[in-house]
């Protein structure tokens, strides 16, 4: 247990907490306005989706073009049973657990047959699959097709803080574990990986489902949180908004993934008053960022208090 | 006891033979080289042997638990957990990951904590995760890299490098090493360097290694049975001093007329 509570820890801890409360404060004052809350819902969302992508392209080096293809899967799920079963929160939370089932079953059958190619191969024919699920949606009945589902509220922003929280939780404990490192080493050579010991297929595998399954939680969330869901919302452009944040943050770095993601839903926000030039000004953002840092923002560094805390002490040690 | 035993082995590419019917049986705790001219298959020989590619024709057998077991065409993966470990001619190292990680991944297969457990950071995770690290900067003072754990290993200069992939072959715990190349682009100094050291680690960790190598100083010094293939048949075996003298081997070497 004491390992838990070590320093770098406890100031996460600190920083989550304080968000949270700062957040809210915020909100209960009305300087966070209903538009804002929006905003901030779709930055949660975001960010779990852009870290469930970046364990699968960052973390294990496989470039998958289909996640919008598991955020229907979970928002469909969690709107069926809105509908069908139960409102409210225990509602979001079954539909939650079952669209993480279905996308687990999903990402294993999708993973055997395509986890053996490579790069852009990979990246095809995952892109097929994403638009497979979403022409499956749309001619389903209980989906109600193109029209899509109209749902109650059922998500509050406290609901999508915590869960981000707890996706972030897993990628990163995930990441830094012995399994993590195995994916990390099939991203940097394959035959010495394997090589080495490591069943590469067992962590494709492993990692494209974990994603998945967090992906589904995205959609989960992003269902009970606005209002409509239509299998339009969900194309492959879809699945590349969210690659853009994981490139743009830096790939296999997750604190990357979480300032990217503010970064450009604040941007897509402030730009929403000029739409005539807005994606003009956002692709050209894209742009610069990516001459100026090809490896995106972080590059596969990670923000840590760590780091941050030996830099503190090093500099106490020449004071005294 | 032979530990490895190879019989008709072939491996073909379209119509050629890169290793055509070779035949051999390792002891256990020797120490064997692999020479030849380039392009004569012994890397293609290694890579069968690990499992890399599968064999055209012929048996590959491991002693394993005292058993001899075929591992031909068995995943590389499968064939390191049996106790078989290898570097490679051009290294292979995760270049952009630290020293001490390298080593650590290659320690895979004895982790026992599963997925679930190291997500909830249970203790058996912390307790891994020490012993891990314990044990790795352990095999980092044996190859001498122990100060660099944290550097990234492609920022590592060439001699270290090879250390490296040998101590990274070393942390899966292996019964036999295959070393491809060990000295290529070593100075003289550094490559009396590395004899010491397959010296040190055959006799620490209970070896039988397995070299392929062109420089014949080192070879000659070191290994008790040298192979030698010519276009993917073994044309000569035996100790230093029968291979030396070899007619077969001097004309593979420098032609006939030699």
């Amino acid at each position: 247990m004491k390992n838990w509570f070590k320093r770098t820890n406890l100031l996460w801890l600190a920083l989550i907490v304080s968000t949270y409360v700062i957040l809210n404060v915020l909100i209960s004052t009305g300087i966070i306005n209903n538009v804002y809350q929006t905003v901030l819902l779709t930055i949660g969302i975001n960010i779990i989706l852009a870290i469930s992508l970046n364990l699968i392209i960052g973390i294990t080096g496989q470039f998958s073009l289909g996640h919008a293809g598991f955020m229907i899967i979970g928002a469909y799920s969690c709107g069926v049973v809105l509908k069908l079963v139960a409102g409210g929160t225990i509602g979001v939370l079954l539909g939650m657990l079952i669209g993480m089932a279905i996308s687990a079953a999903v990402a294993l059958v999708v993973a055997i047959p395509t986890l053996r190619l490579r790069g852009d191969y990979l990246a095809i024919a995952t892109l097929g699959f994403g638009e497979i699920i979403r022409i499956v949606v749309l001619n389903m009945e209980v989906t109600n097709g193109a029209a899509g589902l109209i749902l109650p509220k059922a998500v509050s922003w406290h609901m999508v803080y915590w869960a981000m929280v707890i996706c972030t939780l897993v990628i990163v404990n995930f990441g830094i574990s012995a399994h993590g490192r195995a994916c990390i080493s099939v991203r940097e050579d394959e035959i010495a990986a394997e090589a080495m010991g490591i069943n590469t297929t067992q962590y494709k595998i492993l990692a494209f489902v974990i994603g998945a399954m967090i992906a589904s939680v995205a959609g989960a969330l992003y269902a009970g949180a606005f209002y409509v869901i239509k299998p339009e919302m969900f194309t492959y452009s879809k699945s590349i908004d969210i690659l853009v944040l994981v490139v743009f943050g830096g790939m296999g770095s997750i604190t990357g993934s979480f300032i990217s993601t503010v970064l450009v839903s604040l941007l897509n926000t402030a730009l929403q008053q000029f739409s005539s030039v807005r994606m003009i000004v956002y692709g050209l953002a894209l742009v610069v960022i990516m001459v100026f840092r090809p490896s995106g923002l972080l590059g596969r560094k990670e923000f840590s208090f760590d780091a941050l805390l030996k830099k503190f002490d090093k500099k106490k040690g020449a004071a005294s | 006891m032979s530990v490895l035993k190879v019989s008709g082995l072939t491996k073909n590419f379209g119509g050629l033979s890169a290793v055509s019917n070779v035949n051999m049986e390792i002891e256990q705790g020797e120490l064997i080289g692999l020479i030849g001219p380039n392009g004569a298959g012994k890397t293609t020989l290694f890579n069968l042997l690990t499992g890399v590619y599968d064999p055209s024709e012929g048996t590959i057998e491991l002693n394993v638990d005292g058993k001899m077991t075929s591992i031909g065409g068995k995943k590389p993966y499968v064939i390191s957990r049996l106790g078989v470990s290898r570097t490679f001619q051009n290294i292979r190292l995760f270049k952009e990951l630290t020293v001490l990680d390298n080593v650590r991944i290659a320690m895979h297969q004895s982790v026992k904590t599963g997925v679930i457990a190291s997500i909830l950071r249970l203790p058996c995770y912390y307790k891994e995760e020490e012993e891990i690290k314990k044990r790795a900067m352990d095999l980092l003072k044996t190859v001498n890299l122990d100060e660099h754990a944290m550097d990234l290993a492609k920022n590592l200069p060439y001699g270290k490098q090879r250390r490296l992939e040998i101590a990274r072959a070393l942390a899966t715990d292996p019964k036999i090493l295959f070393l491809d190349e060990p000295a290529a682009g070593m100075n003289p100094q550094e490559t009396a360097e590395l004899t010491q050291l397959i010296h040190d680690i055959k006799d620490r960790f209970h070896l039988t290694i397995i070299l392929i190598e062109h420089d014949m100083s080192l070879v000659m010094s070191i290994c008790e049975r040298i192979y030698v293939l010519d276009y993917g048949r073994l044309i000569a075996r035996g100790n230093p001093e029968q291979i030396k003298t070899n007619k077969r081997v001097i004309e593979a070497y420098l032609g006939e007329d030699a």
